[in-house]
């Protein structure tokens, strides 16, 4: 098994904390992973990406090739499809719906949803809404998750179990608030 | 033996304190940053190995430099551009007689993703004449570290490290061994072999190169440069250095037969064996993510026999980063392209300022101060506040290296251009902009330097100054700046007017001036509001190290 997840948003966004959660999960399951990140100048705004490759055997190579990633998970529609020639014929895109506008010649988002939808396998996800109702607006990237829960090759158990861990410490509202999060998103995208 | 998740640079920082660092020294600069702050974490927690910041590249080699002069071990991290900052420190530091191990881990950035050039650190360790070592992942990352320190010591020279953008920021598993002690404090037996006067010098420098063969020798047999020969197929060899061969081994499957391989992850180049290679093919495709280092090597300056293929043919473009898609096309494969974006013309993103970044009021005051000016001239540094070239901005009008905004400004006001402003960042002009300031305080310079001081080194991710802020000014009078000419403004939205009308008499006045845009970095008003007990997300992996058993 080879599973390559490209993870797409703004810096700032938190597209890090996503694949950290992901890769954690595969981990616990006994996957192998590799996680290239990118830190630095594109943090401040910028297009940010990350890839993550999760096998059940040693992996090579730190990034995913062209026409090779299982699954777009984008923040921000402009940014997800930014990396659609990296996307396998048979892979997803998802994507969360709103727009991150801190350009002046932002697209018309009407129109970038269309083209995200016309895709072979696309789902887009309300997760502002979602997030919201799940009682924390900083749960976007937990409802992300939730949602890409279907295609990855991971139990959801396990999932969750790695988003316990990682927001345990940081008390039982924001732990509660992350696991709804997760699941609003799984049942927004089944 | 325990299994942690750790970055390449991370990789780097446990292995040197499990090969008994006592120092560790650095500079914050993208891609090397998260060693030192590994490093910091783990000296909060186990106390040892020392670990900190420095005010610049050179001062943190010297302050290595000193632990191996004293017996120790000691580890010091840069960014590549970083390297030539220390290059005065480093290459002298190869004909000394290296006593404790040190270790130079350099992170180069091939494709500039956060950096003004794409230098490659291995001709540095050529030059100085010293061994390199280039891991192609983390688990070598550790391991190469571990052995660098015992390299180091047993050949008595500086080891450079060279890693790339993508170990250095990707995430894996990695195997680590059991800890060594700290070396005791044992100062150089022989002054004489740290005395660089000339007659020491020559019979240093002799002595260097009188080691090379042995050098040449341990890495003709190591383990990290690794030739395997299959005489099954003579029309390709192919030669990868460090993380080439993860995107080499890929696509390995699809090659059919397997060409004979020559992997380098140690320098100075295995001659040996890469004429054993060569002997078996008829042409070699060489793969490295930076420059053409070994292949040019390889093609000297007569025609061979042999056809060599790299980026100076053109089967990899001469610049860039190597990526899986290049190391593709260049073995022949055909290119597997994803889906296409039609009908929609994507804008780029480019980075940029922070929402409610003071360095933006400093910026607005700076450009409403020069507005009406017939011609003005706007030399800068690097920063967050580079990305102030861009618009809505449009505000500077250079960027080379560290402290050049300040110098450069001192050239052109005496070339006769006036008005003439330097924009600089309290950490560049720490690292770099003194010298260059007490240069413009000798001779009065007509200028007006602008110093955005938001109390941080806010583009690597916040890290403290190496000097608080509050002491600043105190150290920009103390160079001999007129206190006339030397003021500290709040940059607060509210002061742009103020700040400009401020600004804009300094840059009339004829000679020196000085002013600071003081201001708190938003990265870190939110870190502090973070520590007090605020929710926000962690943005990076950082600090999530998981140990699984
Ligand atoms: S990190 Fe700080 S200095 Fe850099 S852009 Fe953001 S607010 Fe400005």
């Amino acid at each position: 098994m080879n599973y390559g997840i490209l993870f797409a948003g703004v810096g700032g966004q938190g597209v890090l904390s996503m694949a950290a959660i992901i890769g954690r999960a595969a981990m616990a399951e006994g996957l192998h992973a590799k996680q290239s990140e990118v830190h630095g100048m594109a943090q401040r705004g910028g297009a940010v990406q990350a890839h993550l490759r999760l096998s059940d055997g040693p992996i090579e190579s730190d990034l995913i090739a062209l026409g090779s990633a299982d699954l777009i998970l984008s923040l921000e529609p402009v940014e997800g499809l930014r990396y659609l020639r990296f996307l396998s014929r048979t892979g997803t895109l998802i994507t969360a719906a709103a727009a991150f506008v801190n350009i002046p010649d932002y697209p018309d988002i009407e129109g970038v949803l269309q083209r995200i939808r016309g895709l072979p396998r696309a789902i887009v996800i309300e997760s502002d809404r979602i997030a919201e109702q799940a009682g924390d607006l900083q749960t976007v990237n937990t409802v992300m998750v939730g949602a890409a829960s279907h295609v990855l090759p991971l139990e959801p158990e396990s999932l969750e179990a790695a988003l316990t861990a990682t927001f345990e410490r940081k008390g039982e509202q924001v732990l509660r608030a992350n696991l709804a999060a997760f699941r609003a998103g799984r049942a927004a995208a089944g | 033996m325990t299994q942690r998740i750790l970055l390449g640079d991370e990789s780097v920082a446990l292995g040197a304190i499990h090969a008994g660092i006592s120092a560790a020294y650095a500079y914050p600069g993208t891609p090397s940053t998260e060693i030192m702050e590994y490093l910091l974490r783990h000296q909060a927690t186990h106390r040892r190995p020392h670990a900190a910041w420095c005010a610049n590249e050179k001062t943190a080699y010297e302050e290595a430099l000193g632990a191996c002069f004293a017996g120790r071990r000691a580890l010091v991290a840069m960014k590549h551009v970083g390297l030539n900052v220390a290059a005065d420190a480093f290459v002298n530091s190869a004909l000394v007689a290296v006593h404790g191990g040190l270790v130079v881990a350099v992170a180069d950035d091939p494709g500039m993703h956060s950096s003004q050039n794409e230098q490659d650190s291995r001709f540095y360790g050529d030059f100085a004449r010293v061994l390199t070592l280039e891991p192609a992942t983390q688990q070598e990352a550790y391991d190469m570290t571990r052995e660098a320190f015992d390299l180091s010591e047993a050949f008595r020279v500086p080891v450079l490290l060279r890693l790339v953008t993508r170990l250095a920021h990707s995430r894996t598993t990695v195997a680590t061994g059991a800890p060594r002690a700290e070396n005791p404090i044992h100062k150089a037996p022989q002054r004489s072999t740290w005395i660089l006067l000339p007659g020491n010098a020559r019979r240093q420098w002799s002595e260097l190169v009188a080691r090379q063969p042995d050098l040449l020798a341990w890495s003709e047999s190591c383990r990290w440069n690794h030739l395997a020969l299959h005489s099954a197929r003579r029309d390709l060899g192919v030669i990868t250095s460090g993380i080439a061969r993860n995107y080499y081994r890929e696509l390995l499957p699809e090659l059919g037969a397997a060409p004979s391989h020559l992997h380098v992850g140690a320098y100075p180049l295995p001659v040996e064996r890469v004429r054993m290679l060569a002997a078996q093919v008829e042409r070699v495709l060489v793969l490295e993510d930076g420059s053409p280092f070994i292949e040019r090597q390889l093609r000297g300056l007569l025609p061979g026999r042999l056809s060599v293929a790299g980026r100076m043919s053109g089967e990899i473009p001469p610049t860039g980063e190597l990526t899986p898609d290049l190391v593709r096309a260049a073995l022949g494969l055909d290119s597997r392209p994803g889906l296409a974006v039609e009908g929609v013309a994507l804008p780029n993103r480019p980075p940029q300022l922070c929402q409610g970044c003071p360095h933006a009021h400093a910026y607005k005051a700076l450009k409403q101060a020069l507005e009406g000016l017939e011609a003005s001239m706007v030399t800068a540094d690097i920063g967050c506040y580079t990305l102030g070239a861009l618009p809505p901005f449009s505000a500077i009008e250079s960027c080379v290296c560290m402290g050049a905004s300040i110098g450069m400004a001192k050239g052109a006001a005496e070339a006769g251009f006036h008005p003439v402003v330097a924009v600089i960042g309290d950490s560049t002009f720490l690292h770099s902009g003194l010298t260059a300031l007490m240069d413009a305080v000798a001779a009065n310079a007509n200028m007006t330097l602008l110093i955005l001081d938001n109390q941080t080194v806010g583009m690597t991710g916040a890290q403290d100054p190496i000097v608080p802020s509050a002491r600043l000014d105190a150290i920009v009078r103390g160079l001999g700046v007129d206190p006339d000419h030397c003021h500290v403004v709040d940059a607060h939205p509210r002061r742009v007017s103020q700040n400009a009308a401020i600004l804009r008499r300094e840059i009339e006045h004829r000679g020196l001036s000085v002013v600071i845009a003081r201001r708190e970095c938003k990265e870190v008003t939110r870190r502090k509001a973070r520590a007090a007990g605020g929710s926000e997300r962690a943005e990076t992996g950082a600090g999530t190290e998981a140990t699984i058993s």
